[in-house]
């Protein structure tokens, strides 16, 4: 059965995408190490943490794409597992500097020093071990989903309500996380790292490393979601966005398939925020904005919801854009990305894939069941033939 | 009351009101196991808030409601309800318009309807003969692989009847099946549920007086939530009563 699962999981558009993220998850990493500088081939240090950073947020995106596009759950509030799985590997890493801190505390982190702690915490106990860490990226966004979503999807919270209480929860952790008696760094949040399973942080091989880790995380993850998606289980969740109630006519349980769905995206959202930790060097309670939630479904919106593709492309184009944006106009990146917002609910519906998929003939189910993504399209505006917006 | 063994659908003094208004008062109704039940009855009598309690969606505030002369519906809710073996045809075709014709009866085929069954699951042979089958009954085998959306208001009736007998159920409810069919089409739709009743319990809501003529089955007429009349299309629609309340206007 299991087979049975890989095999569906792997139809031709899946295997593409798995085969090009394992392509660059080599091809990255060489062109930083192995060609040398001066090469046109070559790629400078800073573009590789940059780019892994992208297929994180590429990660995150489609994380939040097998709950929004697929099951039809507005979550604003998914950065919130993105943050408590980059805490879990901020903490793994916090306990490797040992005594090489400022204070030289064999034990204690350095802020824990400076806010006077005697002992470490209860729960920093583990973390020192690699796989006890790697673990709990898993499983502590796998269990606040698992909470969080047996009790609002048992009580039948549903559309705008539910995005609500999931921005509320994001913004709650923001305050707590801000807390430095939570003992997690506080307003600080976690740095200073210095290795990663004995590696050194900062040394181009590690982050080359990571990169590719990145890519091939996010291959996985595309083989998991296709699976899923590609399952009688997928059509199911299809069904539940597209009419909740008919689901449990015929028998179904819409709470159970949301709240599978929905820990299995957290545990997705854990692992890219693993992987952003070491790459960025830092994790603070910023992370928990309600802000950063939001910015993930406009990337998902703009590559287009209820495919796998389409998450991965908005994520790193709209992230490409915020760094070439952010660099030349720093004031004006907020309007782009809300005019942005605005122009692809308008008049992109479908996002960037849809107009792909305008461009190719419409053959019988694979073209559109892909790219119905839950409207009526009576209600909403026709798409109309507009060029890609230049990102 | 009524002795409720040996009865597929029991429903007896069942009442609901919705901020007052009452939308069944003392409501008794029995279906027997493969008998066909026609439902009419004036806008508001009471029809489809009858079939919300029957599958779960509504509790009543007073009365009995019996499945199979023993299950008590209103202790369950609509997944267990539809579990049990009871299908339930909408009022506005719902089928779901993103998924193709063959995609939909396999979400209503009778499988396991678990999480991890749903992931695991693929189709074996006999889902396939049972599928195929069912698209014959209802004449969709042709469009098999298209959307549910791309088909007409009578063809999405006819899957969702089809639905229904995917689901394998005990007891149909089936809310005005013939709403904007042709002709041609609501005299098909009487055979297939006519041909459905000859193993199943079948309770069919509809205002067509000629489709209700056409089942030629026993007829029960609500008005404001209660039984108005009983019998033979012809003994209730001669009631004086009825003709008033419903016919007349």
């Amino acid at each position: 059965m299991i087979t049975q699962m890989l095999f569906r999981a792997l139809d031709r558009k899946a295997i593409w995408l798995v085969v090009a993220l394992v392509f660059i998850a080599v091809a990255i990493p060489v062109a930083n190490l192995a060609i040398p500088e001066g090469n046109p081939l070559h790629l400078p240090n800073y573009m590789v943490p940059l780019l892994g950073k992208y297929l994180n947020y590429a990660l995150l995106a489609l994380a939040l794409d097998l709950v929004w596009g697929y099951c039809g759950i507005l979550s604003l509030g998914h950065a919130a597992f993105f943050a408590l799985g980059a805490y879990a590997m901020g903490m793994y890493l916090m306990r490797q500097i040992g005594a090489r801190g400022v204070y030289a505390n064999p034990v204690l982190p350095d802020f824990m020093v400076f806010l006077n702690y005697q002992d470490l915490p209860w729960f920093w106990h583990g973390f020192d071990l690699w796989w006890f860490a790697f673990l709990m990226v898993l499983f502590v966004p796998g269990l606040l989903a698992f909470a969080f979503g047996w009790f609002a999807f048992r009580s039948r919270v549903t559309g705008v309500y539910l995005s609500i209480i999931t921005q509320a929860m994001t913004y709650a952790l923001l305050l707590a996380f801000f807390r430095n008696d939570l003992g997690l760094g506080g307003n600080n949040g976690l740095t200073d790292f210095k290795d990663i399973l004995g590696f050194n942080v900062q040394a181009a091989t590690t982050r080359a490393g990571l990169f590719a880790a990145s890519a091939l995380a996010l291959a996985l993850a595309v083989i998991i979601c296709s699976a899923i998606v590609n399952s009688k289980l997928g059509k199911v969740m299809v069904a539940v966005r597209d009419g909740e109630s008919r689901t449990r006519f015929l028998g179904w349980r819409p709470e159970n398939v949301k709240l599978f769905a929905f820990v299995v995206s957290a545990v997705l959202a854990g692992i890219a925020g693993a992987l952003y930790t070491p790459q960025v060097g830092i994790i603070n309670p910023g992370e928990f904005d309600p802000a950063n939630s939001i910015e993930a479904v406009i990337w998902v919106a703009v590559g287009g919801r209820g495919t796998l593709i389409g998450p991965i492309i908005g994520a790193v184009l709209v992230n490409a854009g915020k760094s070439v944006f952010t660099g030349a106009f720093p004031d004006f990146w907020l309007y782009c990305l809300g005019g942005l917002f605005i122009f692809v609910t308008l008049f992109m519906p479908k996002g960037i894939v849809g107009l792909f998929q305008k461009l190719k003939p419409r053959k019988g189910k694979e073209a559109s069941s892909a790219a119905e993504a839950g409207e009526d399209p009576s209600t909403l505006p026709q798409p109309k033939p507009v060029p890609e917006p230049a990102e | 009351m009524t002795d409720k063994s040996g009865t597929m659908l029991y429903l007896n003094g069942v009442s609901v009101s919705f901020d007052g208004f009452k939308a069944l008062n003392h409501l008794s109704i029995i279906v027997h196991p493969g008998e066909m039940l026609a439902i009419i009855g004036p806008n508001g009598a009471g029809k489809t808030t009858m079939m919300d309690i029957i599958t779960g969606k509504t509790r009543p505030d007073d009365g009995e409601v019996y499945f199979d002369g023993r299950t008590d519906l209103t202790k369950l809710d609509e997944a267990q309800i539809a579990n049990l073996g009871i299908g339930r045809k909408f009022q506005k075709p719902t089928v779901f318009e993103s998924h193709t014709i063959w995609d939909n009866l396999v979400l209503a085929l009778k499988r396991p309807r678990s999480v991890l069954a749903a992931l695991l699951y693929s189709e074996s042979p006999e889902d396939k003969a049972r599928i195929e089958e069912i698209l014959e009954t209802v004449r969709l085998t042709a469009r098999k692989d298209e959307l549910a959306a791309d088909l007409s208001h009578g063809q999405k009736q006819w899957l969702e009847i089809g639905m229904l007998l995917a689901q394998d159920p005990k007891l149909l409810l089936v809310d005005e099946p013939v709403a904007g069919m042709t002709d041609a089409e609501t005299v098909e739709t009487a055979k297939l549920l006519k041909q459905i009743a000859r193993t199943r319990s079948v309770v069919v809501v509809e205002h067509d007086m000629s489709f209700v003529r056409e089942l030629g089955t026993r007829v029960t007429c609500l008005a404001e939530g209660s039984v108005l009349a009983e019998g033979s299309l012809d003994q209730v629609s001669a009631n004086p009563i009825v003709i008033e309340r419903y016919l007349g206007r």
